[in-house]
């Protein structure tokens, strides 16, 4: 254990850990403010924006000697005895000089720039730059130039951080960003011929201290400081990176990475960052319906509610198919539901699509071939409930022996591609067919009762990654006018009053699944690892043996 | 002062000076022959410690002392990279030493790396130095065939190769680090220390970097002995415990406003101005000398009253200057202006800043802005105070940058401005009547030509 001194505040640091000054100052709640330095990249120290002065303590007199120059936060090692002041008259000209010299040649065309709001460089000039404009006054311009697909670059809004150019170099392996030409005429380009094209290119944009750095998807479609953020799971794959939906009344504008050294660092794939345009989709289902004779009627929910469980108590066996999209709470609720009406109903783990093969980047980060949020977590759950389990394929083998007379099937996939007319047929001749989806599709429209469900912003509640780790989601957005999130609905059909509470049903299903039960003492923001239950299980199992 | 006999240039003057058989005809690598029978390297090592030798590539680092912070008893390889980059202004030594005497450096080169156990040389030039590269590689190429490269050299457990790499030219390249992320294929932006090169440099194993003269010092060293190279020069100063001194014989670059620029052999310590008038024959066309530039344009500005400073490793700095540099010294008489100096100075290190760190990037190329404006006729008085602030605040003496290309690019703003602040003053106000007292911004000029 050693103490750091940054600006007198005691910072105390164990042996093993390896600080900078940055970092270190971060612990005394100290924002040195800083460009190239990125906690998942080299370190380069090339802004000089993180300039602090720097000293030892000697440990046995007390004294501090101080280095007479300035030096690189970012750069400097924070060990038992090293000396940081990072808010003398010399530190702040070092920032308002650093400043002054970025804003140089820069155009300033924050009224049009996506950054704004949310920029360094006009943070960092309100708080450390000099009072007025100093250099010579230029007409400027702001040339952009495309990287690739999915981002454009507005080239003299760059600041030379070399962060794009590093995560492609250090993160992705691809290196397709690199620094042309020398001193100031210095700009990142791509070689002829090969853009900006792998698969977690949006990651540059995050990087991008200032709007240099432009998302297509993004571009021009919201001031930042006019949206929300809520802490979510991306659903695009098992992997489940930590992510932050940004809307704004109710509608998604961008999805950003949320740092969780565990799963996804500070990274996300450009498949789950742009994978939200469904929740949007102008053919999303709204307002359920009924089937009456070829012809389907608008209902209201209440009716939902009010004939559902006497229409399937009078079908007899019912089946249920379980999405790997829904979360732990609304998995745990429905199969609640379909046993509450029939003890022996048969469970069936929904579709899990699989796409090519897992992905790995160099730097470990992995974008999963199972393109489903939560397989693990409903395994988990059929697992406990037991019965009659099945796969996907099982369970329409099952359809053809006949022996079900109602089902449910859960969906929320972001595509209605995830059955075709072949596998609706089996799904014929049931006394009651409830489909629950975001779209239309072949069963959909063999349904009985048509319930328009949730996306992924609008769900609240948790899912159990591939490597075991149960993450929550907070929902971000309220579903469109008529449909209803199927927590929501679960819960209804349950009798429980008032709203859903994602929070008790977790509780619930904790006390009473084992393999859930570390999350009785709640979900910490990175998440749970359930593998730590598991193991402590089979040692208890073998200790009983 | 008694006439100096040459040494590292001594065998220069004569007819193919550059090969083999002229350089062993004049005792060439009669030291080597030495050193591999009757020293171990550590012995060889202790002989350029002894000397005092530091390093002529400009930041004067006591050579014998950069060798031992290599790693002691590493695996290896090791490597040894020589400084042939050559870019600072005014700066020629180094290419008399490649074009005239080859193997003088050869068997410098040969030297350190039996000192420090390297096992690959590579000697990174300048694109420019076409001639220096061609009698450089026929002198390596000559040197495998007499036994003195390759395997085995000299019947000894001895081995080394020395292979040549050409820079695309860029100042950068010469910084050490810039040198090695160049020499592995890289865009040459000087690397952070630590880990310094000894412990971390090219393809991360331990590496040395020296200068070709420092090379051709070591092969004098090691036939002369240290004893002998420390009759030359300026000792060090017993009151200061950390000066170690000024060693040795110096090869000095005199260009500029002189009767008769060259590239001439001194012992450290000559003045600029014995320098201007015994070798150089005095400033030009009967005129006053004005200013010099001590050793490399980075080094800043002597004034004519200066120019009784020793051009030793000490010396130029009590006059405000940065250092010796590299030696080459390039004076200016009367008629220049230092307006037109430091615009010049200022134009070079905007084009050379490698565009790593904001201070040297945006400093370097917002002082070009200004001198040109003021050479425009559009100057302000403000633009002096603001120069100075930007000469003041960039380098890695105040800490703001990764490399030394800053302080050089600081040290002939401040010199000049502070040294001369009346000529600039002066022509401000001539050229800029209306406008020199504006403290507001002013619109930038087309930066035309600027680079
Ligand atoms: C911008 C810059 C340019 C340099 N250029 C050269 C050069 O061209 N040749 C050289 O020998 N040293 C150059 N140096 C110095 C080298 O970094 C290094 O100190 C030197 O090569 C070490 O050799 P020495 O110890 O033999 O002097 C340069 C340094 C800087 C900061
Ligand atoms: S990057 Fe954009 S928001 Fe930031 S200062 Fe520049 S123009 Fe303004
Ligand atoms: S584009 Fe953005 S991330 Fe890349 S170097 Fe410029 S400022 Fe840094
Ligand atoms: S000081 Fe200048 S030349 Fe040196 S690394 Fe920084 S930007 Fe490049
Ligand atoms: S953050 Fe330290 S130099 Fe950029």
């Amino acid at each position: 254990m050693g103490t750091v001194l940054v600006d007198g505040i005691e910072v105390p640091v164990a042996d093993n850990e390896r600080l900078n000054g940055i970092q270190a100052a971060e612990r005394a709640g100290i924002d040195i403010p800083h460009y190239c330095w990125h906690a998942g990249l080299s370190v380069v120290a090339s802004c000089r924006m993180c300039l602090v002065e720097q000293g030892t303590k000697d440990p046995a007199t007390g004294k501090i000697t101080m280095i007479p120059k300035v030096v690189p936060a970012c750069q400097t090692p924070a060990k038992d005895g090293t000396v940081f002041i990072t808010n003398s008259d010399k530190v702040k000209q070092c920032r308002a000089q650093v400043e002054e010299a970025l804003l140089i040649d820069h155009p300033i065309d924050c009224p049009i720039c996506d950054k704004a709001g949310e920029c360094r460089l006009q943070d960092y000039y309100f708080e450390h730059g000099q009072p007025e404009r100093r250099a010579d006054i230029r007409p400027f311009h702001s040339p952009k130039r495309e990287m690739g697909d999915t981002v454009t670059l507005f080239v003299d809004r760059c600041v030379m951080c070399t962060r794009c150019v590093r995560f492609t170099r250090e993160i992705t392996g691809t290196s397709e960003l690199m620094v042309t030409n020398r001193g100031s005429h210095e700009e990142i380009d791509v070689f002829p011929g090969f853009p900006l094209a792998n698969k977690m290119s949006g990651n540059v944009v995050d990087l991008c201290p200032v709007g240099a750095l432009g998302d297509k998807d993004f571009m021009y479609q919201q001031r930042v400081w006019f949206m929300k953020s809520h802490d979510g799971i991306c659903t695009g794959c098992s992997t489940g990176c930590n992510i932050e939906v940004e809307e704004n009344q109710d509608r998604v504008y961008r999805l950003k990475p949320r740092e969780n050294a565990q799963v996804n660092q500070w990274w996300m794939c450009d498949e789950g960052r742009y994978g939200y345009h469904h929740v949007h989709a102008e053919d999303r289902q709204v307002g359920p319906r009924r089937r009456e004779g070829d012809k389907y009627v608008n209902i209201e929910w209440n009716t939902v509610t009010a004939e559902m469980k006497a229409k399937l108590t009078a079908a007899g066996r019912i089946g249920a198919v379980i999405s790997p999209h829904l979360t732990i709470e609304e998995a745990y609720l429905l199969i609640k539901y379909v046993r509450s009406i029939d003890p022996a109903a048969v469970l069936a783990l929904g579709p899990v699509p699989v796409i090519g093969t897992d992905e790995r980047f160099p730097n470990g980060f992995t974008i999963h071939a199972e393109k489903a949020p939560n397989r693990r977590g409903i395994e988990m759950l059929l697992a406990h409930f037991g019965g009659k389990v099945l796969s996907f394929v099982d369970f329409q083998k099952e359809l053809d022996a006949k022996t079900l007379r109602a089902v449910w099937v859960s969906a929320g996939y972001k595509k209605s591609d995830w059955n075709d007319e072949t596998t609706a047929r089996k799904f014929a001749g049931l006394d009651v067919l409830v489909v629950q989806d975001l779209f239309s599709s072949p069963l959909w429209n063999m349904a009985t009762y048509q319930l328009p469900g949730g996306s992924f912003a609008e769900r609240e509640g948790s899912y159990v990654n591939f490597q075991d780790r149960l993450q929550t989601a907070k929902f971000a957005i309220r579903p469109p006018v008529g449909a209803w999130v199927e927590g929501q609905l679960y819960w209804r059909l349950l009798e429980r009053p008032g709203l859903y509470q994602s929070r008790k049903v977790l509780t619930e299903a904790a006390a009473e699944v084992t393999a859930l039960h570390l999350a009785l003492g709640g979900v910490p923001p990175t998440g749970l690892d359930l593998r730590a239950n598991q193991l402590a299980g089979e040692k208890k199992e073998a200790a009983t043996v | 002062m008694a006439k100096f006999e040459p040494v590292l240039m001594a065998n220069m003057h004569k007819a193919d000076s550059h090969t083999l058989k002229v350089y062993e005809a004049g005792g060439g690598y009669r030291g080597l022959r030495k050193a591999l029978k009757e020293m171990t390297p550590d012995q060889v090592t202790e002989t350029v410690k002894a000397s005092g030798l530091r390093g002529r590539g400009g930041a004067g680092f006591p050579t014998g002392l950069k060798w031992t912070f290599l790693p002691k008893n590493h695996p290896g390889p090791i490597y040894m990279c020589i400084n042939a980059d050559e870019s600072e202004p005014g700066t020629f030594n180094n290419r008399y030493l490649m074009e005239l005497d080859p193997h003088q450096v050869i068997e410098g080169i040969i030297l350190s790396c039996y000192a420090t156990k390297a096992v690959t040389a590579y000697l990174y030039i300048r694109v420019e130095y076409p001639l220096s590269r061609r009698r450089l590689q026929s002198a390596i190429d000559e040197c495998y065939a007499a036994g003195l490269l390759g395997k085995n050299i000299l019947g000894t457990s001895f081995s080394l190769d020395i292979f040549i790499h050409v820079g695309a030219a860029a100042y950068i390249c010469g910084e050490e680090t810039g040198l090695i992320e160049s020499l592995e294929g890289k865009r040459a932006w000087p690397r952070i220390k630590p880990p310094f090169p000894a412990i971390e440099g090219v393809f991360r194993k331990p590496t040395v970097v020296n200068n070709i003269e420092t090379a051709a010092c070591v092969t004098q060293i090691i036939d002369r002995g240290a004893d002998w190279f420390k009759t030359i020069g300026v000792p060090a100063d017993p009151k200061n415990p950390r000066d170690p001194g000024s060693y040795g014989p110096k090869l000095y670059c005199l260009s500029g406003h002189v009767n008769k620029p060259g590239c001439y052999e001194a012992p450290l310590g000559i003045t600029c101005r014995e320098l201007i008038n015994e070798y150089g024959e005095g400033i030009w066309k009967g005129r006053k000398g004005k200013a010099a530039i001590p050793g490399g344009i980075s080094m800043g500005l002597l004034t004519e009253a200066e120019f009784d400073t020793p051009l030793d490793f000490a010396g130029p700095g009590k006059v405000g200057c940065l250092g010796l540099g590299t030696a080459a010294v390039v004076v200016m008489d009367e008629t220049v202006n230092m307006v037109d100096f430091l615009h010049n100075s200022c134009r070079f290190f905007a084009h050379e800043s490698c565009g790593q760190c904001t201070p040297c990037r945006e400093g370097t190329h917002w002082s070009l802005t200004m001198l040109e404006r003021i050479k425009a006729g559009k100057g302000r008085l403000k633009d002096l105070d603001l120069l100075l602030e930007i000469g003041d605040s960039i380098g890695i003496i105040p800490g703001t940058t990764i490399c030394g290309l800053s302080d050089g690019a600081a040290w002939p703003i401040k010199n000049a401005i502070r040294k001369f602040r009346g000529d600039f003053e002066e022509y401000i106000k001539r050229t800029n009547p209306n406008g020199y007292m504006v403290t507001e911004p002013v619109p930038a000029l087309l930066q035309l030509g600027a680079h």
